[in-house]
């Protein structure tokens, strides 16, 4: 059997925490991660989760190993052109001053591509915020914002995204809201994406394969019903 | 009522020194029932400046008999020490005094140049260094200004400028908003300045060269045209600077070095 050349593949990576040179935030980091595939990483404050992610969208750099998209050393990569193709949406949204649209159109605005207003309403409404495009970004409510924060990063049409615990600021009505959001997004577009999250049952309603994280080292990994089978009801 | 006990005007000056040291330190002890405690800082403060400053009074008056050129390397060493002030007021960025350096020899340096070259600004040590001194001070002030405000700008949208990075922006389109903010503070104080010519303050040159005996409006032009030289070497200095410290806030793989 031929099997799959992975999209993403981590490389014994590590990272030290910068100016503790006895403090690894990643330890020896090992996974792989297929096309079209939704991997959930867990584990306690600390663990090492948000500095994986940053890792990954090279926000910081690792002190070894390293990172393969598509087969290629990441570090070959320009900075920039790795954003765009490896996407990151925040634990808050972040949104930019301006309109929802200007925030949606702001990464193809830096890659030279323009995308219409069309492309932005069909956007909007994928994520049920119709006929939001030309409202200030600042009078968005968490929940709202969030979504708004998800769709800026798929405008890019990046090959992974990571999601950085999205719902976390979020009370539960909006919490549900944006994964419901998102179940449709990877339904619609096969996204691939590595989604950080405390909750163990947010994990089984979106991924497929997970990766439990403690101290900066990978714990357990493999098929979600295996490595999280208390949450399996 | 110094000069009636007083005599030589050396001692008249140094009198005047102790009058004007003691009200500050005055003042400053009323300050504590607000709740500010400067009277160790601020004698400390008036030693320094008052000890640099009659260095400076001396060293000119040996210069006013040398070279012309004497007058570079005081203007040189006056660049030398503004950038090591900017430097400490710069916390947490790399390289800070090469940074600062190369933004007030660009930025001051350059005006003055033009100036000297116009014959605005002669090249005569008795007008050169006064002259030069007060370029230099109004560019340290302005990039003080300037990096301190970017540091807080940056620091309080740390959040913005790295999902801005995580979407494939440049780091010059990612600082720009805070760049922008940091430049018009700076700039602030000294179109105010400009803006208040002769209606609030009568700046030092014009009031002096009134005393000698210039003509009132010629000391007036002359005061707007110092004023004006001031604000384009700081400007530019500024200008100078919102480039370079791009290089100094992230790293080649365009990732944020300035954290709390």
């Amino acid at each position: 059997m031929v099997g799959r050349s992975p999209l993403l593949e981590c490389v014994h990576l590590s990272r030290v925490l910068p100016g503790s040179p006895g403090r690894l935030l990643l330890d020896d980091i090992q996974f792989e991660l297929a096309q079209g595939e939704i991997l959930g990483v867990l584990g306690p404050s600390g663990a090492g989760k948000s500095s994986l992610l940053r890792v990954l969208n090279r926000l910081d750099e690792p002190t070894s190993g390293t990172v393969l998209l598509d087969g290629q050393d990441y570090r070959e990569i320009p900075p920039r052109e790795l954003r765009r193709r490896v996407g990151m949406v925040m634990q808050r949204a972040f949104l930019f001053p301006g309109t929802v649209a200007e925030n949606i159109s702001f990464g193809p605005k830096q890659a030279g591509r323009e995308i219409t207003s069309t492309v932005i309403d069909e956007l909007l409404s994928h994520v049920a915020l119709d006929g939001y495009a030309s409202r200030p970004a600042a009078n968005l409510s968490g929940g709202e914002a969030q979504r708004v924060a998800i769709l800026r990063a798929l405008a890019n049409e990046p090959e992974l995204l990571l999601l950085d615990e999205p719902t976390s600021a979020l009370d539960d009505a909006s919490k549900l809201a944006v994964e419901k959001v998102f179940a449709s997004l990877i339904e619609r577009r096969g996204l691939t994406c590595i989604w950080v999250t405390h909750d163990g049952r947010q994990a089984r309603r979106l991924a497929a394969k997970a990766l439990l994280l403690e101290n900066g080292r990978v714990t357990a990994s493999g098929q979600i019903e295996h490595v999280l089978p208390e949450a399996v009801e | 009522m110094i000069g009636r006990f007083l005599h030589s005007q050396i001692s008249q000056g140094l009198a005047g020194c102790l009058l004007a040291a003691v009200t500050a330190l005055l003042i400053m002890a009323l300050a504590r029932r607000r709740g500010v405690n400067m009277l160790k800082e601020l004698p400390l403060a008036q030693l320094r400046g008052f000890l640099q400053i009659v260095a400076v009074g001396l060293i000119l008056g040996y210069l006013l008999h040398g070279p012309r050129w004497t007058g570079i390397p005081v203007l040189l060493a006056m660049m030398i020490a503004a950038a090591s002030i900017v430097r400490s007021r710069a916390k947490n960025i790399p390289r800070a005094f090469a940074l600062a350096l190369q933004s007030i020899c660009v930025g001051a340096g350059g005006v003055l140049a033009i100036m000297i070259v116009g014959g605005v600004v002669p090249l005569q040590i008795a007008i050169l260094v006064p002259v030069g001194s007060m370029v230099i001070a109004q560019t340290m002030n302005m990039q003080s200004i300037f990096l301190d405000r970017l540091r807080g700008e940056v620091l309080s949208h740390i959040g913005e400028i790295e999902s801005a990075l995580a979407l494939g922006a440049s780091t010059q389109v990612t600082i720009f908003p805070y760049v922008r903010a940091a430049f018009r503070a700076s700039l602030i104080p000294s179109v105010d300045n400009i803006r208040s010519l002769g209606i609030v303050w009568i700046p030092g040159i014009m009031a002096g060269m009134v005393l000698s005996g210039s003509s009132p409006l010629y000391a007036a032009l002359y005061q707007f045209v110092v004023l004006s030289t001031i604000f384009s070497a700081a400007a530019l200095t500024c200008f100078t600077a919102s480039y370079l410290v791009v290089g100094r806030i992230f790293n080649a793989q365009e990732q944020l070095l300035l954290r709390a």
